[in-house]
């Protein structure tokens, strides 16, 4: 028997509801105090498509999905072809018997369930949408899952929606239950049931950044939709009344970043956040920040490229460009978050370093981590400080906004302030701010810009080692790479090997002297990461002279499963 | 502020009799006749030869991209809307670069004046064609004639739903004063389309020229409360009218944004945000 560990799988086409069904099983199983990890795929389209929600819970800490399917709900006949290989011979097969014929398709193995779906929807006048709920119903049932806890959950959901919405939902999820329950249990491997553990949000990276914002103290975020980053998108616009904040969809993103290098030079902390193509857009905006020294936060979150590439998939392939953001020499700062906590708490320091060091500041994520939901604790806030930094409320006598000073960084009014005033100028400018391109000025302006990065680099955290410290191999990743990765490594050593995991979190300045003493100590080393050209690599080749011996790389739009990363590691063992 | 306050230790480096001079001599006129205080004053500016105008201009101020400075400048102003925002701007900034901005600025109406130099050429880069430069121009960029029919900011702006629609003329010092204080005074997006000589690469559009070619609405019996007549003003392209074209006093941008009801946004305290409603929310 499999007690609370289960990965589910639910497939159809688009506009079918899947993914307000995934979450609902993701929030029932957080709901238990199980940890829960989701990963959703779908084409860039409104409707069809093949679109598939997984879910994968377990009471001990995880880090990812894996391939094996417990239990898989096939809305249609291609969800049961493409799926099949992944289920083993106890798993659980949901579908309505009437429109979807196992004999039509390659399915192989696992345990037959299924369930008079369309014509329960009749009977009860639902909307055909309802199969989604009638389904996960019956998966509950099947799993012995607590009922009243799975009403809570959809009834949270819905709040604010008519009672009559939400009972129809209530009513086909206890159909499915009482169904599933009485026909399938006794087949079942997989059991759910409540367990203690503090409580636990589900949020995706994309959430966790909107809330590290805020926070942070964000009062403007300026955005255009781009797939994956919409989701920062539409969490903040949700809440600009509750905290108070202007949100702006802007008319491209060279309007976004520029709007808001405008509030920041104002005084307020400002945002934006797009993908790799609304990123290309930013670029001279993102070299004004540098040269007017005006904080501004940019988020990246990537997908597969190049031009539109896979929009809907992942990708790690910015890398290199969001380090070279915006032309000629500035100071540059490159966050890569790698779960839903380091989105969080990167994106309040990154609100912070951008005042701080008055420059722009690059958070890069993807749509592995910024769609998938992982399950968390309620962040704790209580060692955070809003620290503004050189910011000046009153302006000192004969004050200059650019005057040299040993860490690089200039004391800053911002308008309003009286005898305070200056130019940000986006041409090489005096410690006024008026234009200049006489040699020694430009030289002290472009080495005190530069200086910020040295006094950063003071400051900064060094990279993470999971794992044991004498291993017998080392994998090197970034970003969101860190679930699959960590997962992989707890097997191996669960197993007896010995496998440590260098995570890199900090990108620019770069850890080079942390990095180098993992590096050279390592006995055997193995970059992953969701790319064709092991950009990383080429990165730590560059900070360090060292070269990682292997690479494990994936560039077809999907993450790694820690399967993969398993087999590799096995075999250089 | 006094004119005195606004001056700066930088010479201005504009050709001898280019139409740049009675711009900024309006513009500082204007600010000192509003008695406004230099610190609440913002001025955005764009790349070309007005942009220069940052250099002897003393406000806060700001000089950003080529095409750019209108997004700049609603980002200041919502950030901070206490502030009076300007933006001093080229027509290759406005009505080629940053068409869009141009469009969605007037469409939001933000809080914004901007004040285009409109010489219908391209005089920082040495005379390539403009978008307001009239089909068949010659230039360095066109040796054999433009191609395109000219950008029409009026008609533009007044067809988009712009809530203060306005030309001047750089040797109507008299009339581009009061048409910037009205656009000051104005709360919303407030367009200012200044026609101007570049005495170095425009041989056509000279100060003659444009003395010929228009005429002041002020001097007519013309009301600016009406959008239909506005566009037929506008869309004259042989009789130019200078003056008011247009103006409504629909809400600007930040009077129905939420969050901007009460103080500034700058003014708000940051130091301990409770996100405990919105994290309980994902449980």
């Amino acid at each position: 028997m499999a007690e609370n560990k289960i990965s589910l799988r639910i497939g159809g086409p688009a506009g079918m509801g899947i993914m307000q069904t995934g979450l609902l099983f993701s929030k029932c199983c957080a709901r238990i105090g199980l940890h829960v990890f989701d990963y959703i795929e779908y084409p860039s389209l409104i409707r069809g498509g093949h679109n598939t929600y997984q879910i994968r819970a377990d009471h001990e800490e995880i880090h990812s999905q894996v391939v094996p399917v417990d239990i898989l709900i096939a809305l249609d006949e291609a969800t049961m072809n493409i799926h099949c290989d992944e289920l083993r011979d106890h798993s659980i097969v949901i579908y309505d018997g009437k429109t979807v014929k196992p004999e039509n398709t390659r399915l192989h193995c696992g345990i037959r369930c299924p369930l008079p779906m369309s014509e329960i929807i009749q009977e009860l006048g639902a909307k055909e949408i309802m199969r989604n709920t009638l389904a996960l119903g019956a998966a509950l049932g099947i799993m012995d899952y607590p009922f009243e806890v799975c009403e809570g959950v959809i009834r949270d959901i819905f709040k604010g929606k008519k009672e009559e919405i939400i009972k129809e939902d209530v009513d086909a999820a206890r159909r499915g239950y009482d169904l599933g329950k009485e026909k399938y249990r006794h087949l079942s491997q997989f059991t759910l049931h409540t367990v203690d553990s503090p409580k636990r949000m589900v949020l995706t990276g994309n959430e966790a950044i909107a809330l590290g914002a805020v926070k942070g103290g964000l009062k403007i975020y300026a955005a255009y939709p781009m797939t994956p980053a919409s989701s920062i998108l539409h969490t903040l616009a949700a809440w600009q009344e509750r905290h108070n904040i202007v949100v702006k969809q802007t008319e491209d993103e060279v309007g976004t970043i520029n709007f808001a290098i405008g509030a920041g030079f104002a005084g307020v902390r400002a945002m934006v956040g797009t993908s790799g193509g609304g990123f290309a857009l930013m670029q001279e905006g993102i070299s004004l920040g540098g040269i007017t020294e005006t904080p501004v936060v940019v988020v990246e979150v990537q997908r597969g490229g190049p031009g539109t590439g896979v929009p809907t998939f992942t990708e790690q392939a910015d890398l290199k460009f969001v380090l070279n953001a915006g032309h000629g020499d500035f100071p540059r700062i490159l966050l890569a978050p790698g779960d839903v906590e380091e989105a969080f708490h990167l994106t309040t320091t990154a609100l912070n370093l951008a005042e701080k060091y008055q420059t722009p500041v690059m958070i890069i994520s993807d749509k592995y981590l910024g769609e998938s939901h992982k399950s968390a604790e309620l962040f704790d806030t209580s060692n955070y400080t809003i620290d503004r930094g050189k910011l000046l409320r009153e302006a000192p006598p004969n004050y200059l906004r650019y005057e040299d000073s040993p860490d690089g960084i200039s004391p800053r009014t911002i308008p309003g302030v009286p005898n305070g005033l200056f130019l940000a100028n986006s041409d090489e400018h005096t410690p006024f701010g008026w234009s200049c391109e006489e040699i020694p000025n430009r030289n002290t302006q472009m080495e005190k810009r530069m200086r910020k990065l040295e006094t950063l680099k003071q400051e900064m955290p060094g990279p993470n080692l999971y794992g044991p410290e004498d291993a017998d191999l080392t994998i090197v990743t970034w970003g969101s790479m860190k679930g699959p990765v960590l997962e992989a490594m707890n097997w191996l050593n669960r197993e007896g090997c010995k496998v440590n995991v260098l995570h890199l979190t900090w990108v620019s300045p770069f850890p080079v002297e942390a990095v180098t003493n993992v590096l050279v100590n390592a006995k055997k080393t193995l970059m992953v990461e969701n790319n064709f050209s092991s950009q990383m690599a080429g990165v730590i080749r560059e900070q360090t002279g060292i070269a990682v011996q292997e690479k494990l790389l994936k560039y077809d739009g999907r993450p790694f499963w820690p399967e993969e990363v398993y087999d590799k590691v096995r075999s250089m063992l | 502020m006094k004119q005195e306050d606004l001056a700066t230790p930088n010479k201005p480096n504009w050709c001898p009799g280019c139409g740049d001079f009675g711009i900024w001599l309006a513009v500082k006129m204007a600010l000192t006749q509003l008695d406004l205080k230099q610190e609440e004053v913002v001025i955005v500016y764009g790349i070309g030869c007005h942009g220069h105008m940052c250099n002897f201009t003393k406000t806060y101020g700001f000089e950003g991209l080529h095409g750019r400075p209108i997004p700049v400048a609603e980002g200041v102003k919502l950030a901070n809307k206490d502030l009076k925002v300007i933006v001093v701007a080229g027509d290759g900034d406005t009505y080629a670069e940053g068409l869009n901005h141009f469009l969605m600025g007037v469409r939001g109406n933000h809080d914004v004046t901007l004040i285009v130099h409109d010489n219908r050429i391209y005089g920082l880069t040495t005379g390539q064609t403009s978008p307001t430069s009239e089909k068949g121009r010659v230039s360095k960029s066109t040796p054999t004639g433009s191609i395109e029919v000219p950008v029409n900011p009026m008609a533009l702006a007044v067809a988009q739903g712009g809530s203060f629609v306005a030309r001047g003329f750089s040797a109507d010092p008299k009339q581009l004063v009061e048409l910037i204080k009205a656009g000051i005074n104005h709360r919303g997006f407030a367009v200012i389309d200044v026609f101007q000589n570049c005495a170095t690469f425009n041989k056509v559009n000279t100060v003659e020229w444009f003395k010929e070619h228009t005429y002041r609405l002020e001097d007519t019996k013309y009301v600016p409360n009406d959008r239909m007549k506005a566009l037929q003003i506008a869309l004259d392209e042989e009789k130019l009218a200078t003056g008011i074209f247009y103006q409504d006093s629909r809400e600007a941008y930040d009077q129905d944004v939420p969050a901007e009801k009460g103080d500034a946004l700058v003014d708000h305290d940051i130091s301990d945000i409770d996100i405990t409603e919105s994290m309980e929310q994902f449980t």
